[in-house]
C-alpha cells in the first residue's frame, strides 16, 4: 500500500495530499482486499475441481467469496463518507492474507488433490457442513454456552468471594488457605470420574468441574490482590470515618480488581479446556460432544467446522471479558501499558 | 495561647474569624516498635498542649518519630504509654474530625478527583445530604476544573491539593499534616505554604504539622516544637509571634531560624 503512495509521490502535489490522506488509504486498502477476494472467487469457479471429486458446494463457495468481495468494495467506497468504516483499513492487510490462505487451501485440496482425504477437506466441504448441519451445530453451541456460562459465572462468583474472604479475614485465611493449597492445584479434570458418579446428572457434574477450574485462579488472584493493597489506602479511609464494610467494598475490592481480572482471564482459559473434556466424556450435547461424534464417523469436515465455531466462541468470550475490563478498569489507562 | 472559654465565643488567634478548632493534649506519651523481638523506642515521654485554632509545627531530624506521633494523634495506632486527649476526651481511634494529610497524597487511582474528595462523606453516609461540600472543598484548593480527572493525570501539586480537599471536605477541627509538601518542587511548595496559611485562617481549625524543613515550620506555625533524635524528646519550644501574612525575608524569621538550628545542633553550619 505504501508503494502505491510512493509511486504517486512524484506526481502533482494535490494528488499526493489526496492519496496520503486516511480516507484515500482506507479506500485503497478496502478495494485491494475486495479485488483479492474477487480473484479467489474467479479461481474457485474457473479452475475445475480435481476429476472424480464431487464437492457439492463449490459454486456456493464462489458465491460466498464474491459476496465478500462486493461487501468489501461497498464498504471501502462508503468509508469515504462514513468515517466509522475507515477503521476497517487496519484489517485490510489481514483480509488480503486470509483470501490468499483460502486460495492456497482450495488449490492444494479441491483443485490439485495434493493432501490426503478425508483428513484434509477443502473449504467448500466445511461450508457444506455449516449449512447442512446447522440445526445440530446451533443446538451444540447453545448447549456448550449454557454449560460454560453457568459453570464459569458460578466459579467466578464463589472464587471472588472466597478470595476476598481469605485476603481480608485471618480466620478465613487460616481455615481456607490450606485447603486451597492442597486441592487447588489438582487439575479439575482429575475429578471427572468422581464427579460423574457423585452428581445426579452429567450436566451438574460438568458445571461443578467448570466452576472448580474457574474458581481456583480467581480465588488465588483475588486473594493476592486484596492482600497486596497499599496499607496507606486503609489508613486514609479509616481517618475519614470508614467502617469495615466500607474498607472491604470501597477500598480492598476496587484496589484488587486488576488482579481479579487476571484471575478471570486465566479461569476462562481453563474453563474452555474442562468444558471440552467434560463434553467429550460425559455430556451428550455441545461442541465437545460434536467433535467426538464427528471423529466416530470419520467426518473430518464436521470436525473442522466444529473447531472453527469453537474458536469463534472462545475468542468471542475472551473479547467480551476484555471489553468488560476496559470498562471497569479504564482508570488504569494512564498507569500501565494498555 | 488563651485558656478556657466556650468555642463559639472565641476568636482566632490571628484574625477575627470564629474558631472551630479543638484543643489537643498529649500527656507523657511514649511509644516503641517491636523490631524482630527487640523493642525500638521512638517516643520518650512527650507532653504537649495545643490550644484552639493554633498552628503548631513539630520539627526534628528525619526518622525521629514525628510521624509516629501524628499516627497516635490520628488514632491510627495506640501509644505504648501515656495518653492523648482531644477536648479532654481520650483518643481511642480514628475520627473524621481529625484528618491526616500524608506526605504521599495516596489518592485512590480508580476514583476521579471528585470521587477521591467524596470519600469521607461517602464513608459516613453523608454524600446525599452534603454533596455541595465537595464542590466547595475543590474550589477552596483551586481544582474546580479537574473534577473528572484521574489521579495519574495530575501533577504533584494538584495531587496534594486533592488530598487537602479530601481532608477539608470533612470540616476537620484538627488537621494533621505529615510533611504534606515534602514531595513537591520548591516553587509549588512555596505557593502551597501560602495557601495552607490562608486555608487555616479561613477555616479556623487547629493545625499540627510535621516537617523537617525549618523555614517551612517558621513560615507556617505559631509555635515550633523541636524534637531530638530517636527516641524523640521535646528539646525546645519556639514561639513565633510574627503576624500573618508573613514574609519570608523577615529578619525576625532569620533570627528564629538561627535559634532553631542551634537547638538541632546545626549552628556550626550557620
Amino acid at each position: 500500500m505504501s508503494s502505491v503512495v510512493d509511486e504517486v509521490a512524484s506526481g502533482p502535489k494535490p494528488v499526493v495530499g489526496l492519496l496520503a490522506s486516511p480516507v484515500a488509504r482506507s479506500l485503497i486498502g478496502g478495494l485491494a482486499a475486495a479485488a483479492t477476494w474477487l480473484a479467489v472467487a474467479v479461481l474457485i469457479t474457473y479452475w475445475p475441481d480435481k476429476p472424480d471429486s464431487d464437492w457439492a458446494y463449490t459454486d456456493d463457495l464462489t458465491a460466498l467469496c464474491g459476496a465478500l468481495a462486493i461487501a468489501l468494495a461497498l464498504g471501502a467506497v462508503a468509508g469515504v463518507w462514513f468515517a466509522g468504516l475507515q477503521r476497517v483499513r487496519r484489517a485490510s492487510p489481514w483480509l488480503i492474507a486470509l483470501a490468499l490462505y483460502v486460495a492456497a487451501w482450495e488449490t492444494v485440496t479441491a483443485k490439485l488433490g495434493l493432501l490426503p482425504l478425508p483428513f484434509f477437506p477443502p473449504p467448500q466441504a466445511i461450508l457444506e457442513v455449516v449449512v447442512d448441519d446447522r440445526t445440530r451445530l446451533v443446538t451444540c453451541v447453545l448447549a456448550s454456552f449454557h454449560l460454560l456460562a453457568t459453570g464459569y459465572l458460578l466459579g467466578a462468583a464463589v472464587g471472588f468471594v472466597t478470595g476476598v474472604a481469605i485476603g481480608w479475614s485471618r480466620l478465613a485465611n487460616y481455615w481456607i488457605h490450606p485447603v486451597l493449597r492442597f486441592i487447588g492445584p489438582l487439575p479439575a479434570t482429575a475429578w471427572l470420574p468422581l464427579a460423574f458418579f457423585v452428581f445426579p446428572s452429567s450436566f451438574s457434574a460438568s458445571i461443578f468441574l467448570i466452576a472448580l477450574a474457574t474458581g481456583f485462579p480467581v480465588t488465588v488472584l483475588t486473594w493476592s490482590g486484596v492482600a497486596g493493597v497499599n496499607s496507606a489506602y486503609y489508613d486514609i479511609a479509616r481517618t475519614l470515618g470508614a467502617n469495615q464494610r466500607f474498607l472491604v467494598l470501597k477500598v480492598a475490592i476496587p484496589a484488587a480488581m486488576p488482579h481479579v481480572f487476571v484471575g478471570l482471564f486465566m479461569g476462562l482459559g481453563t474453563s474452555f479446556a474442562v468444558l471440552v473434556v467434560a463434553e467429550m466424556l460425559g455430556v451428550k450435547a455441545g461442541l465437545g460432544w460434536y467433535l467426538q461424534w464427528a471423529q466416530g464417523w470419520a467426518a473430518y469436515a464436521n470436525m473442522y467446522a466444529a473447531l472453527l465455531i469453537m474458536a469463534l466462541l472462545c475468542s468471542g468470550l475472551i473479547t467480551l471479558l476484555f471489553r468488560l475490563r476496559d470498562r471497569l478498569l479504564s482508570w488504569q489507562k494512564g498507569l500501565v501499558r494498555w | 495561647m488563651v485558656v478556657a472559654a466556650a468555642p463559639s465565643e472565641r476568636a482566632h488567634p490571628v484574625n477575627n474569624n470564629p474558631v472551630r478548632g479543638t484543643t489537643l493534649t498529649i500527656r507523657e506519651v511514649s511509644h516503641r516498635f517491636d523490631l524482630e523481638g527487640q523493642p525500638l523506642p521512638v517516643l520518650d515521654r512527650i507532653s504537649l498542649r495545643i490550644g484552639r485554632g493554633e498552628f503548631v509545627a513539630l520539627l526534628g531530624p528525619s526518622g525521629c518519630g514525628k510521624s509516629t506521633l501524628l499516627r497516635l494523634v490520628a488514632g491510627l495506632d495506640s501509644p505504648s504509654a501515656g495518653s492523648l486527649f482531644v477536648e479532654g476526651e481520650e483518643i481511642e481511634g480514628p475520627d473524621p474530625s481529625r484528618v491526616v494529610v500524608f506526605q504521599d497524597p495516596t489518592l485512590y487511582p480508580w476514583r476521579t478527583v471528585w470521587g477521591n474528595v467524596a470519600l469521607g462523606l461517602e464513608a459516613r453516609g453523608l454524600l446525599r445530604t452534603h454533596r455541595e461540600r465537595i464542590e466547595a472543598a475543590l474550589r477552596l484548593v483551586g481544582l474546580t476544573g479537574f473534577i473528572n480527572a484521574y489521579p495519574h493525570q495530575l501533577s504533584g501539586g494538584m495531587s496534594q491539593r486533592t488530598a487537602l480537599a479530601r481532608a477539608l471536605v470533612n470540616d476537620p477541627t484538627l488537621l494533621i499534616l505529615d510533611e504534606p509538601l515534602g514531595q513537591l518542587d520548591s516553587l509549588t511548595r512555596i505557593t502551597m505554604q501560602g495557601e495552607l496559611v490562608s486555608l487555616w485562617q479561613r477555616a479556623g481549625f487547629t493545625a499540627l504539622l510535621v516537617t523537617h524543613d525549618v523555614e517551612e515550620a517558621l513560615f507556617l506555625a505559631g509555635r515550633v516544637i523541636v524534637l531530638s533524635e530517636r527516641p524523640a524528646q521535646i528539646t525546645a519550644e519556639i514561639v513565633n509571634s510574627l503576624p500573618y501574612p508573613r514574609h519570608r525575608g523577615d529578619p525576625y524569621l532569620a533570627e528564629l531560624r538561627h535559634e532553631v538550628f542551634a537547638h538541632l545542633g546545626l549552628d556550626a553550619t550557620w
